[in-house]
């Protein structure tokens, strides 16, 4: 698998460390992963970090992953609610599965996401881990 | 004017491992291991966390605890002896990932374990002078040891983060007292996968003798005695050390005890000291003074004095995890998924 460019991380940075997202100044709506335009047509749009905890909406459990997490089957993956509604998509970790179930509470911590083979650049970003499991 | 603490957040990784699990491994009779180190299991980082993870999350604890505007952070320190680069800084990627400002100092401190805690001294200094609003000190370590050699039985990983300031001030600094010299206790050359250390070196002309000399240097300079200090937290690199180092400076037991961790998490380096500090600070009283105590090989120790306000109560109620509450949220690993997790398997890149 070929991994995300080095421009193109650190474009994304404000999106993978701190879940900065896009808000429509026109009709409100908050979109992440952030866009360039609104779905009401509107391109005024401004920065909005989201809130660090929330609640499992539904999760599974992948065997079969991509070629930069073949060395960390399984992965979990899950649905999350964030605080104030956004939901968002995202690695649950720490977690032990027989324990997961939707409602779970979790939050957002930093992680380690991909590394560029032994010398390049270490990628991070959200992940999320449940609170109290 | 009050200058001191005014948060606190501390990160334990949730995976352990046994030392009779790594004893087993390597022929060694566990009983023995953990008499000879008091260490009954210790800390191991997930397979996505290295020291840049763990120290954002005990930064972004600290900055929870204190309810304070990142933005106002002038200066970021992170203390580290396991940077996953070997160039470039983890203190800016805490400026990203906690959102300060752009117009921060940063830069990674190395001096063994001791380099948070030369943080925390750079910090008070600039909060001091009137330069930063807040200042940020970071240890953090993914500690390693050869595997099969008795550093193993304890180098583990955590991180602990300090906001210093002058407003909302939990536990003020009274005094500090520094005592460092060229001592070949333990080192890493570069490329050097894991540290060496001379066996019955680390000991008296190294530990003792640099927190000693920093703790009976700043008594004497300042004027304190034992019994002024409620609690006192050493370095702590196994479980004997810092109660024999107390029991040297004539401080009872009780004292140094509620500040001791190594023996649930193994050293965490850079972590070390602070982490008991943290679990301190997250019981302590108004009126309390404690007594802090890091040491770095190579060799070094600063002593701190901090009394403690009533701000501290309203910090301990933030609902951020505690030292204690990490300690008992936990996963045992066994020695394979420990390797793993620790990256000490060989694969392609
Ligand atoms: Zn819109």
């Amino acid at each position: 698998m070929k991994h995300e460019s080095v421009p193109i991380y650190w474009r994304n940075i404000p999106q993978y460390y701190r879940l900065v997202a896009k808000r429509c100044k026109k009709c409100g709506a908050v979109h992440f992963p952030p866009v360039v335009r609104c779905r009401c047509g509107s391109k005024e749009l401004e920065d909005l970090e989201l809130p660090k905890e929330g609640k499992l909406v539904e999760f599974t459990v992948l065997h079969q992953v991509g070629t930069d997490f073949l060395k960390q089957k399984p992965l979990v993956v899950g649905l999350v609610e964030l605080s104030n509604g956004v939901r968002v998509v995202g690695q649950i970790v720490d977690a032990q599965v027989e324990k997961l179930a939707p409602g779970a509470k979790v939050e957002v911590v930093f992680r380690r996401v991909v590394a560029d083979g032994k010398h390049g650049l270490v990628m991070y970003g959200y992940k999320f881990r449940p609170v109290g499991l | 004017m009050k200058v001191g603490i005014v948060s606190w957040g501390a990160y334990i990784p949730k995976y352990r491992i046994r030392t009779e699990e790594v004893a087993r491994i390597w022929g060694d009779d566990p009983l023995r291991i953990v008499d000879v180190y008091l260490v009954d299991e210790k800390s191991v980082e997930g397979i996505d966390e290295d020291a840049v993870t763990i120290a954002v999350e005990a930064a972004r604890r600290a900055i929870r605890r204190a309810g304070i505007d990142p933005k106002k952070i002038g200066a970021v320190y992170a203390g580290t002896e396991s940077k996953p680069y070997a160039v470039k800084p983890i203190s800016s990627i805490l400026v990203d990932a906690l959102g300060l400002s752009n117009n921060v100092f940063a830069v990674d401190m190395e001096f063994a374990c001791k380099a948070g805690s030369e943080g925390l001294v750079a910090a008070i200094g600039l909060v001091k002078a009137g330069q930063v609003e807040y200042g940020m000190t970071v240890g953090t370590d993914t500690s390693q040891g050869e595997p099969g050699e008795h550093l193993e039985y304890s180098a583990s990983s955590g991180g602990v983060a300090l906001i210093v300031g002058r407003d909302g001030v939990a536990a003020e600094l009274e005094a500090v007292y520094s005592y460092v010299s060229d001592t070949p206790d333990f080192w890493r050359r570069e490329g050097s996968p894991y540290p060496m250390h001379g066996e019955g070196f680390t000991g008296e002309p190294a530990y003792f003798r640099h927190i000693i000399g920093a703790a009976k240097g700043l008594m004497e300079k300042y004027g304190y005695k034992p019994s002024d200090f409620a609690y006192v937290v050493f370095h702590q690199p196994n479980g004997r050390f810092p109660v024999r180092a107390a029991s040297m400076l004539n401080i009872p037991m009780e004292k140094i005890k509620p500040g001791i961790v190594v023996t649930h998490i193994g050293n965490t380096y850079n972590a070390s000291a602070l982490m008991g500090f943290a679990k301190v600070l997250d019981v302590a009283k108004p009126g309390d003074k404690i007594l802090l105590v890091p040491f770095g090989s190579g060799a070094g120790s600063n002593a701190f004095v901090f009394t403690v306000t009533d701000v501290v109560q309203e910090r301990q109620k933030t609902g951020v995890p505690t030292v204690e509450d990490m300690l008992r949220d936990k996963i045992y690993v066994d020695y394979a998924q420990y390797l793993k997790m620790r990256k000490m398997i060989k694969l392609f890149d």
